[in-house]
């Protein structure tokens, strides 16, 4: 597969690590989120036959984390963020 | 020898003689051909056995879709089975050998499975070897791997390179056949980036077996004035011997380029065959047609062929199977090989054509509403035996007997990717179906466009349109409408060969069926069907088109298998190139590493690590003789270890002790500039991931350490947290592991030693530099090092790191410098051995399933900050009464052994799972104590010291009396460390 890095262009998955689901990003507020939100973040993923927002490393380039939008049947890439980007988005700070 | 079946013309070198041999026998060929054709020409009809019932076997066909002819080619460490004769290039002394035969190609003792193959049907392994079920391994299966199966390796490594490369055009075409030069004809011209890669040596592909006009001119003018065109333009690769095997995701193909394989060794330096990703915008697709055959009773003979083989052996190598040659044909294109091979002076028997109607011939007899109903001859064809329009039989005489029941788009490409074919009625053919792999295009045969004029037209328009330019000219030639009419066994046939290299009949598909496996999947898998190394190029569709008939649906209905990479078999050592012995990964060598190869260091590997194990010196005979040595040196003086290889990260920034807060589940926050702490780091599920040290250089500057097994795991998960979780904290992170070479100076003399190295400006005694100070220091009169006083021995102990470059002279100054106190370098065993003396966690304990709590830190976890894991850890479950807690494990009887993977029980009562109290991480032979000792896990392990257990190991057959003791072996006050 070719990963359209938001940065360095079009690139290799094998430059790549693949660490699955999006959603790891949205880890739960420790100061308000209930047990049942915290087991669901360290354990349950989707596992959709279709779109997918994942999390790939560019461990072989400049180690950016990028969320990539991948249909997992056809393996088309619709999209390519910069993850700190996105996290910033979901109002992520420091 | 004489080529007795050699004809006139063709695209053979006849001014040179090739010799080569089969089975032993020299014969003569000519540079251009095939081991296949050579044979041929040599009146060698009989070049294998079938595979379940040993049956004498000939060429099928004059390409890659070979299911018969296949041989063990070259010899000694070079010998490759099951080679395809039909598309191995002939060199001069060529060695091949016929397979799966014994004693003899002619007389096959194994050939008696031909006479119980009522019992050898399909499914018959299943069914016979099922009982007794302890037979398999040791009686069935040898016999049947001895019995069946093809070729023999050779046994010996592989001694040809192989290679994998990169190369990247804007439109690759598949396939050099005439849409495919025009194709490249028409983007070259274009100066479009193009590579035009095709399976053959030859480029031409069906043009180089007819005898059609290109311009009024023999089609090979043509082809070589378009190849010579084609090699002079710049934008143009023409890769020939090359076969495109997969259709991957996003543009991307593998091409497997045969560099080598016909010469009989690789020049100096070559690699035998590459393995190329082509990167490209738009593929067309030339893969052209192969034909299909018609089953009827024993059509598997020697001589009996594709009809189009034949004409192809006849036009481009001047080969024929025999000097008299049957045809049976239900389309025109049979036609054509009697016209090539009479034109040839071959005798043609006669053209049996299923059809009423076909055309008439006034140089052969045409017989019409014909069908070959048997053959006989045992090793190769003799008798063709007819059912004529009246239902009157009749045998005809002849060495060879070319079939023809059509042409089968090669669609395989189009389907890597999922994709299905569609049936198209007029041709009784599957061609490309509308869901091709993105960016692919198909034109020519494959595409169904089965006249030559119609292949150059639809290649020449296919480039235009996916490159939007103007189509090049096509030559002018033959453009006859082809029609087929679907005609796939003759009514009443059983033992007639569907697949001829799995030996599965017509006989085999009804009894499939008969038995309920009527999914086409479940019809091959039952059955092997097209599953041999040809994957059924030549026999799936007959297959289809039996079932289909005994369901009562159509072809489509029934639908196809589907197709998957690679296209023809591939070798594995073209999938691993370089990648194998010491080249499967990388070696990364420590700093010390030439140095220590000097003292005849012993060396192990550590992930990709080389790393001295132990130093062994003059007189010691066993590795525990020098690590107990290491042991005692470094506890009663000083010892050196290289430690570059654990994980270095830098962490800068204003935030950078934010960042360490989230990262490690203790506070680092406090931590003042000039000290190192210990951390821990968790999972975000609370099991403990990795430890190690940060220092803190500046405010803004830390240098956290990991584990060596963890190291690129733990700068992934920094980088993780620092980008998703904290995407506005200034913080930069940099692995500096290579950077800088560090070792571990340890022992009660280490401070003296290390006075010694380090400039007088930096004060190292105990009060200027205490236990876990740090600081940037210079050495050797003024080079810039790092210096922490940590403790993996339990020792007065410091890390000192100079920049990699300076690691080789370091060690050397270091024991120069040593020699006063006996200064012993220790490798990895020592170092393992002092840490278990010392309780210190590693990777056996820091094992996935550990957390803060069974290591014994279960109160590091601050609670006045969040952490990564720290909410989960909190869990009840893993906070439970009477959860594993790190131990010390002694031998009561100071001789016994401890080994590490063995289970705690009660002192008394039953051994099993349901007793189980804990188990043993790590162990090894204390030096210090004179005796073994183990870390390990146990149910409340810390209210358990001074009990009496018994230590099992079912694997080992262990069981020792042992106490729980503290996990702390050595100096537990921990007062060296401080001194």
């Amino acid at each position: 597969m070719i990963i359209n890095h938001p940065l360095l262009g079009p690139r290799d998955s094998a430059e790549f690590i693949y660490m699955g689901d999006a959603g790891l990003i949205n880890r739960p507020d420790p100061e308000t989120a209930s047990g049942e939100e915290w087991y669901a973040y360290a354990y349950l993923r989707d596992n959709p036959a279709g779109e997918h927002r994942e999390l790939w490393w560019h461990e072989g380039g400049d180690r950016s984390w990028l969320v990539v939008t991948r249909n997992t049947v056809t393996h088309e890439i619709s999209k390519v963020e910069i993850a700190r980007d996105v996290a910033r988005a979901q109002g992520r700070s420091k | 020898m004489t080529q007795s079946n050699r004809l006139s013309g063709g695209q053979i070198d006849r001014n040179t003689t090739l010799k080569f041999t089969f089975d032993g026998k020299t014969y003569d060929g000519h540079p251009g051909d095939t081991l296949a054709s050579a044979l041929l020409a040599n009146n060698v009809r009989l070049m294998g056995r079938s595979f379940k019932y040993h049956r004498p076997r000939g060429p099928l066909t004059a390409g890659s879709e070979e299911p018969n002819a296949i041989v063990e080619l070259r010899s000694g460490d070079r010998q490759e089975p099951n080679t395809r004769a039909t598309t191995a290039e002939l060199y001069d002394g060529l060695v091949a050998k016929s397979q799966n035969r014994w004693p003899s190609l002619a007389f096959d003792a194994m050939a008696i499975n031909d006479r119980f193959s009522n019992f050898l049907t399909a499914g018959f392994y299943y069914k016979t070897f099922m009982w007794p079920a302890a037979f398999w391994e040791k009686v069935y299966e040898p016999i049947i791997r001895k019995a069946a199966g093809l070729g023999s390796l050779s046994m010996q490594a592989d001694p040809d390179a192989y290679d994998k490369g990169f190369r990247h055009c804007e439109l690759l075409i598949v396939g050099a056949g005439p849409a495919g030069l025009m194709a490249a004809l028409t983007a070259g011209r274009a100066g479009r980036d193009v590579i035009l890669a095709d399976e053959d040596f030859a480029m031409g592909g069906q043009l180089n077996s007819e005898t059609f006009a290109l311009n009024d001119a023999p089609a090979l003018d043509w082809t070589t004035a378009t190849v010579a065109e084609l090699s002079s333009l710049p934008n143009v690769r023409l890769m020939p011997r090359t076969t495109v095997i997969g259709a991957f995701d996003h543009g991307i193909y593998g091409a497997v380029e045969r560099i080598s394989d016909h010469l009989e060794t690789p020049p100096e330096g070559k690699p035998r065959q590459i393995l190329w990703r082509i990167y490209t915008q738009k593929t067309l697709l030339c893969a052209g047609a192969t034909e299909r055959s018609i089953a009827f009773e024993n059509n598997d003979r020697p001589g009996i062929m594709l009809a189009s083989a034949i004409r192809t052996y006849a036009n481009r190598w001047a080969a024929t199977p025999a000097q008299r040659v049957t045809i049976f044909t239900n389309n025109d294109d049979g036609h054509r090989t009697a016209a090539d091979l009479h034109a040839k002076h071959v005798n043609i028997a006669a053209v049996v054509d299923t059809r009423a109607d076909a055309p008439f011939s006034s140089d052969y007899e045409v017989i019409k509403g014909a069908q070959v109903v048997d053959t006989k001859g045992r090793l190769g064809l003799t008798f063709a035996e007819l059912r004529l329009a009246n239902g009157e039989s009749r045998t005809v005489e002849c060495g060879a007997l070319g079939v023809s029941g059509g042409w089968n788009p090669n669609v395989h490409l189009t389907c890597h990717q999922r994709g299905r074919p569609t049936w198209n009625e007029d041709l009784a053919a599957f061609v490309p179906g509308a869901d091709l792999p993105p960016g692919m295009t198909v034109a020519g045969a494959a595409d169904g466009t089965f006249s030559t004029h119609g292949a150059l037209t639809s290649g020449a328009n296919a480039a235009a349109r996916i490159l939007d330019i103007k189509p090049s000219d096509a030559p002018t030639t033959e453009d006859a409408a082809v029609r087929q009419t679907p005609f796939w066994f003759v009514e009443g046939c059983s033992r007639a060969w569907l697949d001829q290299q799995n030996d599965v009949t017509v006989k085999d598909v009804k009894l499939s069926h008969q038995e309920g496996f009527r999914s086409v999947e479940h019809l091959k898998r039952y059955t092997t069907l097209g599953m041999a190394t040809d994957q059924g190029k030549t026999s799936n569709m007959g297959g289809l088109a039996i079932m289909a008939e005994l369901v009562g649906k159509s072809i489509p209905e029934v639908g196809t298998t589907i197709f998957r990479p690679p296209y023809t078999p591939t070798a594995i050592g073209v999938l691993g190139g370089r990648m194998r012995g010491m080249d499967f990964h990388p070696t990364r060598l420590t700093p010390s590493h030439f140095w220590a190869k000097e003292r005849g260091a012993v060396f192990v590997e550590v992930g990709n690590w080389l790393r001295a194990q132990w130093f062994p010196i003059a007189g010691e005979t066993n590795w525990r003789a020098s690590v107990d040595r290491e042991v005692r040196a470094t506890r009663n003086s000083v010892g050196v270890c290289d430690c570059t290889t654990l994980g270095k990260i830098d962490v800068q920034g204003t935030d950078a002790a934010l960042f360490l807060n989230k990262v490690y589940c203790n506070g680092f926050a406090k931590l003042a500039v000039g000290k190192t702490r210990y951390g821990l780091m968790l999972r975000e599920d609370g099991i403990a991931m990795d430890d190690g040290t940060a220092g803190r250089l500046a405010e803004d500057h830390f240098v956290v350490t990991t584990t060596t097994a963890n190291a690129g795991k733990v700068y992934q998960h920094m980088e993780f947290v620092r980008q998703c979780l904290m995407p506005d904290a200034d913080v930069q992170l940099i692995s500096t592991t290579e950077a800088w070479a560090q070792y571990a100076v340890a022992g009660p003399n280490s401070r003296k030693l290390l006075q010694k190295i380090v400039d007088p400006a930096f004060d190292i005694s105990n009060d200027g530099f205490p236990f876990m100070a740090c600081g940037n220091i210079t050495v050797c009169g003024g080079l810039r090092a790092r210096l922490f006083r940590i403790s993996f021995s339990g020792e007065l102990a410091f890390e000192i790191a100079v920049p990699s470059r300076y690691g080789d002279a370091l060690i050397r100054k270091l024991m120069a410098q040593g020699e006063e106190f006996d200064v012993t370098p220790y490798g990895t065993e020592a170092l393992g051995v002092m840490r278990i003396e010392k309780g210190h966690a590693a990777g056996n304990e820091l094992n996935g399933t550990t957390t803060a709590l069974n290591l014994g830190m279960g109160r590091m976890v601050s609670k006045a900050k969040d952490s990564i894991g720290s909410k989960l850890s909190e869990r009840a479950g893993l906070n439970e009464d009477g959860a594993l807690a790190q131990v010390g494990i002694k031998p009561v009887n100071a001789a016994d052994k401890i080994t590490a993977g063995g289970h705690l029980m009660a002192a008394t009562g039953p051994v099993d799972a349901k007793h189980d109290q804990g188990y043993v991480t790590s162990a090894a032979f204390s030096p210090s104590l004179d005796h073994m000792i183990g870390l390990g896990f146990l149910k409340d392990g810390g209210s358990r010291l001074g009990e009496t257990m018994r230590l099992v190991s079912p694997v080992t057959d262990l069981t020792v009396e042992v106490e729980i003791v503290s996990a702390h072996f050595v100096d537990p006050e921990g007062e060296r460390v401080r001194a």
